[in-house]
């Protein structure tokens, strides 16, 4: 068996959502890298793999995937008897967690991905932060976290009393952000702290803050 | 108990929540949200959606949001009746549904919904729509539709060779699109029209297509 290899790095975001699910469910992959500065994933070996020439892409045997948000549905499902349960049997269950999924890529990741452009990516290319645009994009991240608040007041997790992919795939922004004075907007809230507490401390995710290290 | 759908016919992501229904052969009742009067901000709905955005479903005593969401619920509960929308019985056939369904949530929708919002929503509420950010987004989706025309190619819907929740996402804002002057988009890539023909013909959506009524001439 050809086994699974996760195209992309470490360091790359979405990337990084899908390291803590193969983590979590326990299998063994091979990371292959892609330097993206010398633009490898513009180039047909590549896109051969992802069309749109974006990191990560996925092979599993002869399955080729593509978008981190398939990627760890696929593998939750695919090896769901292996590690933590990431999916659940219960139709309601996975209909609240698919709710809160949908939350994380609709709602969290548009504004928190602007804030961690400006705090994190910028400062590290040496390129000018603009206040102006932090502070708009924390109000607004903060709105969206006070209703986190209150989700998080109900349950423990945000698609219910587990652990599942609705946390997971939030990781990799919030670890930027937690690094950035955008940290205040999570540490103010004491439900989302304590679940932005509770994730990062996963070992399948300081797995892959380990990786990223350098 | 019927499905109640919390919602406007008019609006994108109610419209794809009532295809998806009608495409498993369900029937559901629509509980009109006044959105002009502030009814989506109200106590009453924002504890169906903290959100505060149509669509809301309720299926007995469960209570979800977000279209995409609802509309997979609505598949697996479903998934016997109708037509297979997520291919349950082949997991690398559902694994490329999903793969196709991230597309056009991530890549897709922000572009497509950008235009659609300055030239067809914007005007509703007195503004000008915003040429620059029309043309800017109108790049993007040149860029986008071209990998779409290559995959059609070789595949006679996203997923595969079957109709999938990845082809019905795209219905609502893509039918919208095309009520708009900038339709070569779509006409000049043969393989996209040909897609666009075949799905917007299937019966679900024409009729939920007679509820969009946002840009009619």
């Amino acid at each position: 068996m050809a086994g699974i290899k996760l195209h992309g790095n470490a360091l790359s975001t979405a990337a990084s959502r899908v390291l803590p699910a193969l983590y979590e469910k326990e299998v063994e992959f091979e990371l292959v890298p892609i330097d993206m500065i010398a633009g490898e994933h513009k180039k047909e070996s590549f896109l051969a793999l992802n069309p749109f020439g974006q990191v990560p892409a996925f092979e599993d045997g002869d399955l080729q995937l593509f978008e981190s948000r398939a990627i760890t549905q696929y593998i939750a499902r695919e090896y769901a008897s292996k590690g933590t349960p990431l999916i659940f049997p219960d139709s309601k269950t996975m209909a609240i967690l698919s709710v809160w999924a949908e939350v994380e890529a609709h709602t969290f990741d548009p504004p928190a991905s602007k804030l961690k452009d400006e705090l994190a990516m910028k400062p590290f290319l040496g390129l000018a932060t603009d206040f102006a645009v932090v502070e708009e994009f924390e109000a607004k991240l903060g709105k969206i976290l006070d209703v986190y608040e209150t989700r998080l007041g109900q349950s423990k997790y945000l698609g219910g009393d587990c652990f599942s992919l609705a946390d997971l795939h939030h990781l990799p922004i919030i670890h930027y952000l937690m690094g950035t004075q955008a940290k205040k907007l999570f540490e103010c809230r004491p439900n989302v702290s304590a679940w932005v507490a509770d994730i990062t401390a996963r070992p399948a995710w300081k797995k892959v803050v380990a990786m990223r290290a350098y | 108990m019927a499905l109640k759908l919390h919602g406007l016919a008019l609006s994108t992501c109610t419209a794809r929540v009532a295809t998806a229904i009608y495409e498993k052969e369900q029937q559901f009742e629509l509980v009109p949200v006044n959105l002009t009067a502030g009814e989506h901000k109200q106590p009453g709905f924002l504890a169906k959606n903290p959100f505060g955005q149509i669509p809301a479903l309720e299926d007995g005593d469960l209570t979800l949001f977000e279209s995409r969401a609802i509309a997979t619920y609505v598949a697996e509960k479903y998934k016997d009746s109708g037509s297979d929308l997520i291919r349950h019985q082949n997991l690398k056939e559902a694994a490329l549904v999903k793969v196709w369904s991230e597309v056009e949530s991530q890549t897709f929708h922000p572009v497509i919904s950008a235009i659609v919002y300055q030239f067809l929503i914007a005007p509703l509420y007195g503004q000008q729509p915003d040429q620059a950010v029309i043309d800017a987004n109108l790049e993007k989706l040149k860029k986008i539709l071209d990998v779409y025309e290559s995959r059609l190619k070789s595949s006679k819907y996203l997923a595969g060779d079957f109709f999938s929740l990845a082809d019905l996402n795209h219905f609502p804002y893509l039918f919208y699109f095309m009520r708009s002057p900038w339709t070569s988009m779509v006409n000049e890539r043969p393989h996209v029209k040909a897609w666009w023909e075949n799905i917007s013909s299937r019966p679900s959506f024409k009729k939920v297509a007679e509820g969009m009524t946002l840009g009619q001439k």
